[in-house]
């Protein structure tokens, strides 16, 4: 690592230098042709897929808003009926939240990440186009779904028992759920992507105090997705089964808790606000450094403030339901924490005032927005500090007061922050500057937009008018108000209109060069023209800002004089880090274009769109095909077996092609997705006991059809189960040994054991005749037997993929990725087995 | 004594999980306060619930700001081996390993702070209504 950059002579050779660019073209070149050309996996082609569709539906969900605010600027107004109008509010938000702003954080990180990191590549490039693909289904299938009078138009947080009465609500209600559904399962493979590679794909030399703050909040909004998301994954599957099945989760009449859903979907919805604020504010800490010329002060306190914020985020849910009837010192308990929250989120802006005090300010448009939304969002805040206090919030609860907290908080913190990204980010993507005349006249229309929009709304939620209403009466005197609100909403319109066609101008205009903005950090190493394999080496690290403060930086990167610098194997390769210093490890190939991800998209949609119009043979069919497309995708694009074990990776290092375990970034990823797999199965299980703690029939006397499952069963599944995980752990070892006939015989047993420990799981409540639809009590017994059962299943498919893999010889003693990733998957299914059966098998007794 | 355990202190190996200990501290702490009071509050009478939940969550407050100032206190003393080279901003292993100690004591802080606010309810409200 100490050696010196211009240590490679030949590097010095220009007609080397050709050749091996000549050989990183052809292996980075993009597919083209008609069709081909929507194969590409590379980021930054995907990232701008992904982020014109998320900026395509912020715009739809905008119309929907502004259809809305002109029902609602005189009062007893007619233009839309109420149905529509729950329509329109209930898909403004939800498509806000899900389909605009989550998807722009993943699609900004797509494309600027690996530039971020001087990647090539993020470790997983047909995740990402998988995650865009189902982005793109479900997105267009739940917005699509207004066009048909079918729209879920229960409030984005779709609360029952309305929205699981089908007299009440209609398939929207299911359209809502299973669409959304796919969607945050493509968030989740964000996360992973994310998570892996901000920890292991930096380049040599940015150790963790190095790493660009960006990639601090996408780290820290990454980890926040995966216990976030997976509650609401979990209370949407409740929610199905109550809708199709009839179980009766949140009815109830039957021993059911509406406000089990209440928890999970804000145990998700509060921790969302934070996940798409964290990511704009970030945009600020890359924004702010280079218009005021110098280090951004206080890189510690940034940290301190993403890292706090995530956490503390997850003490407030409850201040969504301070009118709930809960009891009073639990309140106590999320008032404290949402008062908390305010001393990070304030650590960070203080912290960037700061930066632009000690610097020599440029006044830039991206600027500009920056400045204005912090303001925007300062109002928020306070305002957020407000509701915090329960009394308070009773008197606001579900008046327009919220709305225009939570529009300040939201615009200030998420839009606005974007916009500056926008502006100052155009020029890396396109190498062309937006206009700072349209950008300044258009962030006046919006800032004046958002406060003669949104201010009012405090004066007339607190008059008395309630959200939601598709009418007032003139009577209520909020008339004015609500005129002066509908003006504010078209005056922001036409400034993001402005926006867009500043957009469409910008084929137009001529070129900048390369870093507009006198940058210093890494992304800038990046000009638009530039060829498809990003960075032309990948860079030695000694500073924050490298571009600012190592010299003859960027030639040394153009001149292929750092690592990586030529593909002659022929493969698409990234380095691949220590987590905490960046030492090289390993350098990883990765696949390349491929029809597989879109595919798989579309079969897993299927799964979740047959299934909202009861389709279930057909549905069964797409899961069936999704799985084989899959099982393909594994088979033929993860764990090769390079054709040597180790390569030149420049500057004198030779590094390992191939890892198995916790140096590679596959295992990274199965540790990843189960811990958001982990936190599903916890919001179950926080089911069953919130059960037993608020109803005092939890669980009911044992009669037919209501009489647990015993301990027999369950105890036998706990077993099998568990001689499943323990053969599986033996089977890594001997492989690891040499003695691979012996780890294929474990990994058969091992098969064998799980899928009867799955069927004996189910025998429980099969044979106690649990009747999931008559109480919430077998129901829950049911769906976690049927957790575990799935997982055990999926755990055989695994044993059994990595048999064949080991008969195949692509699994051998040394190469043996594929047995320590699903041991790894093993110890979750083990220790959620554990939980699920001592619970069902036992707790009765003790209860 | 003390001399040990500053240099057991100094030898811990910081990392990110080490970052993440003061916050998972709040939120363990967190987590206790309401599910126990939840828990409390619905099994038994409103008024005989508050001397249980007070004296619980007296108990896990301690607890819990022990454990958060012992990660603070092994940060300080990381932070200041070799020196406090601020701003940390080198590619070196000291200015990593001071960088993970300011984070973690900073994170202490603030974990110390939400704690207390956290245990603040059990002691001004009177039964569970």
């Amino acid at each position: 690592m100490s050696v010196a950059a211009n240590s490679q002579p030949d590097q010095d050779d220009p007609a080397v230098r050709a050749a091996q660019e000549e050989r990183l073209r052809a292996v980075w070149s993009p597919p083209s042709g008609l069709f081909l050309r929507w194969t590409d996996t590379n980021n930054n082609v995907v990232g701008i897929w992904y982020t014109l569709t998320a900026f395509g539906m912020m715009l739809f969900a905008g119309v929907l808003a502004l259809i809305m605010r002109t029902q609602l600027a005189v009062p007893e107004n007619d233009l839309v009926s109420a149905s529509t109008f729950n329509q329109l509010f209930t898909l403004h938000g939800s498509m806000m939240m899900f389909l605009f702003a989550v998807p722009m954080f993943e699609a900004v990180s797509v494309l600027i990440l690996p530039q971020l990191l001087g990647a090539r590549d993020l470790p997983f490039p047909r995740l990402s186009a998988f995650g865009y693909w189902s982005f793109l289904i479900g997105g267009v299938f739940v917005a699509g779904s207004i066009f048909f009078d079918a729209a879920p138009d229960g409030g984005w947080f779709m609360y029952p028992p309305l929205s699981t009465n089908s007299s009440t609500a209609g398939i929207g209600a299911d359209i809502w759920m299973l669409g959304l559904s796919f969607i945050e399962v493509s968030s989740i493979a964000a996360a992973v992507e994310l998570i892996v590679g901000v920890l292991k794909c930096r380049p040599p030399g940015m150790r963790l105090n190095l790493m660009p703050l960006y990639a601090w909040y996408i780290l820290v909004v990454a980890v926040m997705i995966l216990f976030a998301f997976p509650p609401l994954i979990a209370g949407d599957l409740l929610f199905e089964m109550e809708r199709l099945l009839d179980w009766p989760f949140f009815d109830a009449k039957r021993g059911g808790d509406p406000l089990l859903w209440q928890h999970l979907f804000w145990i998700f919805g509060h921790p969302e606000v934070y996940i798409i604020f964290l990511p704009s504010i970030g945009i600020f800490a890359m924004v702010i450094p280079t218009f005021s010329q110098r280090h951004l002060l206080g890189y510690p306190w940034i940290v301190l403030a993403a890292v706090g914020t995530g956490f503390l985020s997850f003490g407030l849910w409850v201040h969504h339901m301070f009118a709930t009837g809960m009891p009073n010192i639990s309140l106590g308990f999320f008032s404290a924490a949402s008062e908390a929250v305010a001393i990070p989120t304030a650590v960070q802006i203080f912290v960037f005032i700061a930066t632009i005090w000690a610097g020599r300010v440029i006044w830039s448009t991206p600027m500009l927005y920056g400045a204005g939304s912090l303001a925007i969002f300062v109002i928020g805040g306070l305002t957020g500090v407000m509701v915090a206090v329960a009394p308070f919030d009773w008197q606001a609860h579900d008046t327009y007061f919220v709305v225009a907290h939570l529009h300040y908080v939201l615009i200030g913190g998420t839009l606005m922050p974007l916009f500056a990204g926008l502006y100052y980010y155009w020029p890396l993507v396109t190498a062309k500057k937006l206009s700072d005349r349209l950008g300044r006249i258009a962030f006046w229309m919006m800032f004046v937009g958002v406060n003669l929009g949104f201010f009012p709304m405090h004066i007339s939620g607190l008059m008395g008018m309630p959200r939601r209403v598709y009418t007032y009466s003139e009577a209520l005197g909020v008339g004015t108000l609500n005129l002066l609100s509908t003006l504010g909403a078209y005056l922001f319109a036409i400034g993001v209109a402005v926006v867009v066609v500043d957009l469409c101008l910008s084929p137009q205009r001529q070129h900048v060069p390369r870093n507009p903005w006198n940058a210093g950090t890494l992304e800038w190493l990046e000009f638009a023209q530039q060829e498809n394999w990003g960075v032309r080496s990948v860079p030695l690290i000694e500073s924050r800002y490298p571009l600012w403060d190592q010299p003859d930086f960027v030639r040394h990167v153009d001149e292929g004089r750092y690592f990586l610098p030529d593909a002659e194997e022929g493969y698409r390769e990234l380095m691949i880090t220590s987590v905490l210093d960046a030492r090289p490890l390993q350098v990883a190939r990765i696949t390349g274009p491929s029809v597989i991800p879109m595919i798989a998209a579309i079969t897993l949609g299927g799964v979740f769109i047959f299934t909202t119009f009861h389709l279930y043979w057909e549905a069964l069919a797409s899961g069936l095909t999704a799985l084989a497309v899959i099982l393909c995708w594994l088979w033929t694009g993860t764990g090769i077996i390079p054709e040597k074990a180790e390569k030149h990776a420049g500057l004198g290092i030779m590094l390992p092609l191939y890892a198995s375990g916790p140096t590679s970034p596959g295992w990274w990823a199965m540790f990843i997705t189960m811990t958001g797999d982990a936190t599903a199965f916890a919001a179950l299980i926080f089911g069953y006991f919130f059960f037993w703690t608020v109803h005092t029939d939890f669980p009911p006397d044992p009669l037919p059809g209501l009489t647990g499952p015993g301990w027999y069963w369950p105890m036998l599944a706990l077993a099998l189960i568990l001689a499943g995980w323990v053969l599986t752990i033996a089977a890594r070892e001997t492989n690891a040994r040499g003695k691979v006939w012996f780890a294929r015989v474990a990994l058969a047993v091992a098969a064998a054991a799980n899928g009867a420990g799955g069927l004996a799981g189910l025998a429980g409540p099969w044979n106690s005749g649990l009747d999931p639809t008559r109480h919430v009590y077998p129901a829950i017994v049911w769906i976690m037997a049927i957790w575990i059962a799935t997982h055990a299943m999926l755990g055989v498919i695994m044993q059994l993929f990595v048999l064949a893999r080991s008969l195949a010889g692509r699994m051998t003693p040394v190469y043996d990725g594929d047995v320590r990733n699903i041991t790894l998957y093993e110890h979750f299914l083990a220790l959620s087995a554990l939980i699920t059966f001592l619970v069902i098998g036992f707790f009765p007794r003790l209860a | 004594m003390i001399c040990k355990l500053h240099k057991l202190a100094q030898r811990l190996k910081s990392s990110l999980w080490m970052l993440v200990v003061p916050p998972t501290v709040w939120a363990l702490h967190f987590l206790f306060s309401y599910v126990y009071t939840a828990v409390r509050c619905a099994k038994s009478g409103s008024v005989e619930a508050i001397v249980d939940i007070r004296t619980g969550i007296t108990v896990a407050t301690v607890v819990a700001l022990l454990l958060v100032a012992a990660s603070g206190y092994v940060a300080w003393t990381q932070s200041r081996i070799d020196g406090d080279l601020r701003p940390y901003q080198d590619s070196t292993d000291e200015d990593r390993l001071h960088f993970l100690a300011a984070a973690t004591l900073l994170l202490a802080g603030l974990s110390f702070v939400a704690i207390l606010f956290t245990a603040i309810p059990a002691f001004i409200f009177e039964d569970c209504i």
